[in-house]
């Protein structure tokens, strides 16, 4: 019997379902995973859209269906990746290797820095945070306070930040950051009732199913203003309060207004994990920094490396459907490559394993 | 007194914590769906009353929703309740009963 084998690197939704898909085919699979837990950032998420299920439910899902043709490897990380005949070896921080068949960079994103986004203060006024950072306060005891430890009367949820922005050099959509802001801020509304909470946005990008919903729903129920126009700069008051400074396109009238808090729905950014694989593999990125698929259409799991390839945000943003979904079509994709190969590889591969797990 | 040539320009910047919102509170609570606009403009695209002045729905909402409501209760006047705008609304904001309620809400604040 042949005794394939697939490395996955990365154990957020992308590398966990892709995990999952190809040992269902009775396939091995090594899991490799820098952090020390599975889930990536989803595992760091409190709810999410557009249902606001606990974000632990999806998470939990996809560990669940991991079987035991999946080794999980945590605090992994890789030192080494070389070509060995038809496949892979890797070498990992412990000075382990491993011989793959194929592998699957499922390395995922990082959230904008938005330190760089200077004149909106954060990291400079205590009271603009990111939407991740809310998101921890949400888990954390769901009571919002503010720096100085107040209730805040108004909220404010800075859209696009870091992204469609060509000054930081981000020139695309992050997709997610539209209905996060708006699930945010009916969930602010409904932790804080009284609270004015606005979004001040380029456009709103509602294009998922339940998210027009969601957004009918965020005015309807809960109040939530919509204020067309880019935020240009933030001031601290002396009470610590924000000023924001912002054109209301639609009245054609800059606009100013205090804010307790200040939100910035941080954008996706390609992650320092796919920037390190990148310098190993020597791979091509896109004009916005993210790996290049052979084909975005027709290929997007591909790279044009035979036994390489991508799945998950690594390629662009996408949310958490798009991503399971692309992690499936990934999997078929290294089934079909692996199929295709011939048995003389196998064999080889199955003997180096054999090696390696005697270690 | 001697005219030297110079004039002071009025800010024309929204000052939203000073503005008042009384009026926008008023329509929330008398007419609900006027908080689900989108201002998409359908509504000022179809009136009959804007093809001749400067009366529109959309500018209309959106100023009292930042509590600029200076010319509003004239401009309100300007409506001639055909309900054109209330067909057109891709939201099914109760359009015309907006309009109604703005009229209302001057008179119940006394503005």
């Amino acid at each position: 019997m042949s005794e394939k084998k697939v490395v996955v690197i990365g154990g957020g939704v992308a590398g966990l379902e892709a995990a999952s898909s190809i040992a269902a085919f009775g396939v091995e699979v090594a899991l490799i995973e820098k952090d020390d837990h599975l889930g990536g950032h989803v595992d760091q998420w409190d709810r999410l859209f557009p249902s606001r299920r606990p974000a632990k439910e999806i998470t939990g899902y996809l560990i669940e269906r991991l079987n035991e043709k999946v080794t999980v490897l945590t605090g992994t990380e890789i030192q080494k990746i070389e070509r060995f005949g038809k496949n892979w070896k890797l070498t990992l921080n412990d000075s382990q290797t491993l011989i793959a068949d194929a592998l699957l960079l499922a390395t995922g994103f990082d959230l904008f820095e938005a330190r760089k986004k200077e004149e909106y203060g954060y990291g400079i006024y205590d009271n603009v945070i990111t939407s991740a950072d809310l998101e921890k306060k949400f888990s954390l005891d769901g009571k919002i306070r503010n720096a100085q430890g107040k209730v805040p009367e108004r909220v404010g949820f800075v859209h696009c930040v870091g992204s469609r922005d060509e000054k930081v050099g981000n020139l695309y959509c992050s997709r997610v950051c539209c209905v996060t802001a708006v699930k945010q801020a009916v969930e602010v509304s409904e932790m804080i009732p009284g609270c004015e909470v606005f979004c001040f946005y380029m456009d709103l990008r509602m294009f998922g199913l339940d998210f027009e919903a969601l957004y009918k729903e965020s005015q309807e129920k809960w109040g939530v203003h919509f204020i067309r126009g880019r935020l240009s700069e933030a001031f601290e008051n002396q009470d610590g309060s924000v000023l924001v400074k912002v054109e209301d396109t639609l009245a054609g009238r800059p606009l100013k207004m205090k804010v307790d808090l200040l939100i910035l729905m941080s954008g996706m950014v390609t992650s320092s994990g796919t920037k390190k694989l990148m310098d190993l593999l020597q791979l091509e990125t896109d004009e916005n920094s993210f790996l290049q698929p052979s084909d975005r259409q027709l290929q997007a799991n591909e790279t044009g490396i035979p036994g390489l390839f991508l799945a998950g945000t690594c390629t662009s943003p996408k949310s958490i459907d798009e991503t399971i979904a692309d992690s499936r079509a990934a999997a078929l994709r290294i089934m079909e490559y692996m199929n295709s190969v011939g048995s003389q590889q196998s064999a080889v591969s199955s003997q180096l394993l054999k090696t390696n797990d005697n270690k | 007194m001697p005219h030297f040539g110079y004039t002071i320009s009025t800010d024309r910047q929204i000052d939203y914590d000073s503005n008042d919102k009384r009026v926008a509170k008023y329509l929330a609570e008398h007419e609900p769906s006027f908080m689900i606009c989108i201002s998409c403009g359908t509504c000022t695209a179809t009136c009959s009353a804007g093809v001749f002045t400067t009366f529109s729905l959309r500018e209309h909402i959106g100023n009292i929703k930042r509590g600029e409501i200076r010319n509003i209760k004239a401009e309100a006047e300007k409506c001639m309740l055909c309900g054109k705008c209330q067909l057109a609304c891709p939201r099914g904001v109760n359009t015309r009963n907006v309009i109604l309620n703005i009229q209302r809400a001057f008179e119940a604040l006394g503005l």
